[in-house]
């Protein structure tokens, strides 16, 4: 059996472990909303403002923010690897990747602390 | 000694008809597949798509009844349930890989029935939450 160490340049196992444990959180940041939605009140304006005013749903929305931005990035980045062969192609595709991930992230921050 | 085997034309390149046409995938396969399609979608356009929303309805009142009858739009509403797909096969093809990783469920009649089980659940999800938003 081959010894694997989780952290470091190692095999790609600690992106895989992150991948992973990012999904949980993300699975249970959208259970949460899902059942919001279809067991909450009707929504209105008002409801939906004072839903995302409050500071835990701040805070639990930007660490799922977090988790999706993580999970998309060793996600994308298979992607890349798998069909960029041309390294200069795909060191162009990771860094648009990460741009936009970066760039969605600080739109999540700047959504929820207007 | 000459089998069936030694005769075929090698080496066999990939042309995109044999990608489309000739190779059949396994069940396992589509899911899989599907499963890095449906991640390509929500990274780009649909996260993007669900910031807009999110930003324009928070705003103000008046973004928000904007986005409201802008998501009454058949087309808008189209993409939700593009959207919905997505999201549902991601989210229970990802369980199962996440169970397969706990070693649960990786002999290959059970891997297969719960490749058709994420396969239909992803297609039930989006009919159900289709005829709720419809």
């Amino acid at each position: 059996m081959v010894k694997r160490v989780v952290v470091g340049a190692h095999y790609g196992l600690g992106s895989w472990l992150a991948q992973r444990i990012t999904a949980v959180i993300i699975a249970v940041y959208s259970l949460i909303l899902l059942v919001m939605f279809m067991t909450g009140r009707p929504i209105s304006y008002g409801v939906w403002r004072d839903l995302f005013a409050q500071g835990w749903m701040r805070v639990a929305t930007l660490v799922a923010a977090v988790a999706i931005a993580w999970h998309a990035w060793v996600g994308v980045r298979d992607i890349v690897m798998d069909y960029a062969k041309h390294d200069g192609l795909r060191l162009g595709l990771q860094v648009i990747t990460i741009v936009v991930l970066a760039g969605y992230l600080g739109w999540t921050v700047q959504i929820l602390w207007r | 000694m000459s089998s069936a085997a030694a005769k075929k034309p090698r080496p066999k390149y990939l042309s995109l008809s044999a990608l489309l046409f000739e190779i059949r995938l396994p069940v396992p396969g589509w899911v899989s597949i599907l499963h890095r399609i449906s991640g390509a979608l929500l990274f780009f356009p649909f996260a993007a798509w669900l910031l807009y929303l999110l930003d324009t309805s928070l705003a103000s009142e008046q973004g928000y009844n904007h986005v409201r009858s802008y998501l009454s739009l058949p087309v808008a509403k189209l993409g939700l349930i593009v959207f919905i797909w997505a999201f549902a096969h991601h989210f229970c093809a990802g369980i199962r890989y996440l169970l397969l990783d706990l070693n649960k469920g990786i002999e290959l009649p059970r891997a297969r029935a719960t490749s058709y089980m994420v396969l239909a659940a992803g297609i039930l999800l989006t009919l159900f939450f289709a005829w709720r938003i419809w």
